[in-house]
C-alpha cells in the first residue's frame, strides 16, 4: 500500500504503539483486500460487546489503556455498537455477575481510549447519519447496509479492532465500497410484491441475501410499489447483510444512487435477473415455523427498536398483559424519549420489559436461555431469526401484531407463518 | 489428487497441516458455533455437531455479522479453534480477525475449494509461499 508521510511516521512508532499497532493491522487487512492507499474517514463505529470481546479482548483493550492520553485517545468521533446487556435490568435477565464485570471492564477501557460508548446498531436515525458519500468506518453490517444504500455513504464491514484502527488513524484501507467500481449492481432483483409488515421487509432481505451469496455482490431492486420507510429499510439492510454477507443495496428511483438505474448497472452483458414474489417471502418464513407449537419468549430486537416502532409496541400492548416474557430493546438515545412520553410505561405495565444500550443476540444469548429456560423465541426480526438458532433456540418469524398475540396467549402461536 | 497444489488469490498466517473439514456452506463465528465447546451449533449448517478443534476448514463464502473479527481472537486464546480457515470468498471481517489473531486463513480460487478437498483429508495450508496455497498431503 502507498503511504504518506504521516502514515509512515505512525507505522514507524512516532505516534506511539498503539497507532503503530492500528496502521499495521490496516496495512495487512489492506495488503489482503487489494488497497492501493488509504482513504480518510470522519468517524467510526465499534462492535463492542464482551460476548464477541471475550475475555481477551478485554485484556487486550486494557493492556493499551496503560499510555499516556495522547498515544491512547481517537482521534475522530468513534462510537460503539450495543452492549452485552443493560445494567439496570440484568437481574431480570439473570444474566451473571461475571458478566456484568466484563462488560463494565470493557466500557472503562473504550473511554479510556476516547471511544463514545453510544451502544446503538441505529447511529443511522439517532446519532449523526452521514451523507452521501462521506467515507466512514462503520461496525455491526446493519449499520453499514443502511448508510451504504440509504444515506449513500461508502464504508466496508468494519469489524471490533479495524473500526477502533480507523478511530485511532483517522483513516481506513481503499478497497471495496469505498471505491465507485464496487458500487454498481451485479444481478437485478424483480419484486412483483412489496411488502407490509417489518417481518416481511426483514424475510424480503433473506430472500434476496440467499441470492446474493457473499459480500462482492449488490442488488439492485425493481418493481417496489412505494417507497420504504427507515424503519422498513432497516429490517431489509439488517437481513439483507445477515443472510447474505452484502454491504451495499440500490432499489430503482428510491435509494440516492439509484434514482436513475442505468447508472448502478455496468455496461456490457445483462446482469443476472431473479424475480421475487410473496411466495418466496413466504417460504422463508414458513421455514422457520415449522413445528416450533408456541414460545417461551418474545424478542424486538436486532436491529433496536425506533421510536415509532417503541409507539407501535405500545398501541398493541395498551390494556392488555403478557403471560410470557416480552422484550423490547432500544438504544440509549431513544429510551429517554420512551421515557418521556410514557412508552416505556405502556409496555412495561402489559408486562413487557423494556432494555436500552444491548442487542438480545449480543448479550449472551446461550447464557440467558440456560438460565431462564428459553428454548422457542418468536420475534419480528429475520436478522434474529438468521443469528439465534446457533445459540440453541428455535425462533419463528412473526409480525409484530402476532408477537404480542403470542406472549398474551401464554406463547401459544395461531395461524401460519406471516 | 495428492500433492496437487491448489493456489488462493490472498493469504495471511503461518503454514499449518491439519485435517480438513470441508462443506459446501458459509461461515461465521457468531453464526455458526458453539465456540465454548468448539462444534457447529447452528441446526441449519451442513457442519451442524462437528467439531472444528485443530481442523483446516474449507468452506464457501464468509457470512454473517462482524463479531468474527473479535472472536477469532478470543477462541485463539483458550485454544479452541480451527488451525486454518479455507474459503471460496472472504469477506472484509475474516481478513480483519486473521489480521488480529494472526490465523491462519486463504481465499479466491480458480475452482470450487469445497469440491476440490476431499473432507477428512489431511492438507497443507501455506500463507506463505509466493502464491499461498492449499493441497492434500
Amino acid at each position: 500500500m502507498k503511504l504518506n508521510d504521516e502514515e509512515q511516521a505512525m507505522r514507524s512508532g512516532e505516534f506511539g504503539p498503539l497507532r503503530q499497532w492500528a496502521i499495521e493491522h490496516q496495512i495487512k487487512v489492506g495488503t489482503y483486500l487489494g488497497a492501493a492507499d488509504f482513504v480518510p474517514v470522519t468517524q467510526a463505529h465499534i462492535m463492542a460487546d464482551t460476548e464477541s470481546l471475550g475475555r481477551a479482548g478485554v485484556e487486550w483493550l486494557e493492556h493499551w489503556t496503560k499510555l499516556s492520553q495522547r498515544q491512547r485517545q481517537v482521534r475522530i468521533p468513534t462510537i460503539t455498537d450495543p452492549r452485552g446487556t443493560d445494567f439496570a435490568q440484568a437481574q431480570k435477565l439473570k444474566q451473571q455477575p461475571w458478566i456484568l464485570d466484563l462488560e463494565r471492564r470493557a466500557i472503562a477501557a473504550f473511554e479510556a481510549l476516547g471511544v463514545l460508548m453510544t451502544d446503538t446498531c441505529i447511529n443511522y436515525q439517532t446519532i449523526m447519519p452521514p451523507v452521501r458519500g462521506e467515507h466512514v468506518a462503520y461496525g455491526d453490517t446493519g449499520v453499514v447496509i443502511y448508510c451504504n444504500s440509504v444515506c449513500g455513504a461508502r464504508s466496508n464491514f468494519e469489524g471490533g479492532p479495524s473500526a477502533l484502527s480507523a478511530g485511532l488513524t483517522g483513516r481506513t484501507p481503499r478497497y471495496g465500497y469505498h471505491l465507485d467500481a464496487h458500487r454498481q449492481a451485479t444481478f437485478l432483483v424483480e419484486l412483483t410484491w412489496t411488502p407490509r409488515e417489518l417481518n416481511d421487509w426483514g424475510a424480503l432481505g433473506g430472500v434476496v441475501g440467499r441470492l446474493a451469496g457473499d459480500y462482492s455482490q449488490v442488488p439492485a431492486l425493481v418493481g417496489i410499489e412505494r417507497v420504504p420507510g427507515p424503519d422498513e429499510m432497516k429490517h431489509f439492510g439488517a437481513a439483507l447483510a445477515s443472510f447474505g454477507s452484502v454491504a451495499l443495496f440500490h432499489i430503482a428511483g428510491v435509494t440516492p444512487e439509484a434514482m436513475h438505474l442505468a447508472d448502478m448497472v455496468p455496461s456490457g452483458p445483462a446482469l443476472p435477473t431473479h424475480a421475487v414474489d410473496e411466495a418466496d417471502i413466504r417460504t422463508l418464513q414458513e421455514r422457520y415455523a415449522k413445528d416450533i407449537g408456541g414460545a417461551d419468549l418474545i424478542v424486538f430486537s436486532a436491529p433496536q427498536l425506533s421510536l415509532m416502532e417503541m409507539q407501535k409496541l405500545a398501541d398493541l400492548l395498551d390494556g392488555r398483559n403478557v403471560k410470557i416474557p416480552l422484550l423490547a430493546v432500544t438504544s440509549p438515545q431513544v429510551k429517554p424519549d420512551c421515557d418521556r412520553l410514557g412508552l416505556t410505561a405502556r409496555i412495561e405495565g402489559a408486562g413487557g420489559i423494556v432494555l436500552s444500550g444491548m442487542c438480545f443476540y449480543q448479550s449472551y444469548a446461550r447464557e440467558m436461555a440456560e438460565a431462564n429456560g428459553w428454548h422457542r423465541l418468536a420475534t419480528n426480526s429475520a436478522k434474529l431469526v438468521n443469528i439465534i438458532g446457533g445459540y440453541g433456540y428455535r425462533p419463528v418469524l412473526l409480525s409484530m401484531e402476532r408477537c404480542v398475540e403470542a406472549a398474551c396467549a401464554g406463547g401459544k402461536i395461531g395461524g401460519g407463518a406471516q | 489428487m495428492s500433492g496437487k497444489i491448489i493456489y488462493a488469490a490472498a493469504g495471511m498466517g503461518r503454514k499449518v497441516q491439519a485435517k480438513a473439514l470441508v462443506a459446501s456452506d458459509g461461515f461465521s463465528a457468531r453464526y455458526d458455533l458453539d465456540r465454548i465447546r468448539g462444534v457447529f451449533s447452528r441446526p441449519e449448517h451442513m457442519l451442524a455437531g462437528e467439531s472444528y478443534q485443530g481442523r483446516v476448514l474449507v468452506l464457501d463464502a464468509a457470512k454473517g455479522g462482524v463479531a468474527t473479527a473479535w472472536m477469532l481472537h478470543e477462541m485463539k486464546a483458550r485454544g479452541v479453534m480451527p488451525a486454518a480457515l479455507v474459503l471460496n470468498r472472504a469477506n472484509p471481517i475474516m481478513v480483519q480477525g486473521a489480521a488480529l489473531a494472526d490465523f491462519t486463513m486463504i481465499s479466491g480460487f480458480d475452482l470450487d475449494i469445497t469440491q476440490a478437498i476431499p473432507n477428512g483429508a489431511q492438507v497443507e495450508v501455506d500463507p506463505q509461499a509466493e502464491r499461498p496455497f492449499i493441497r492434500v498431503l
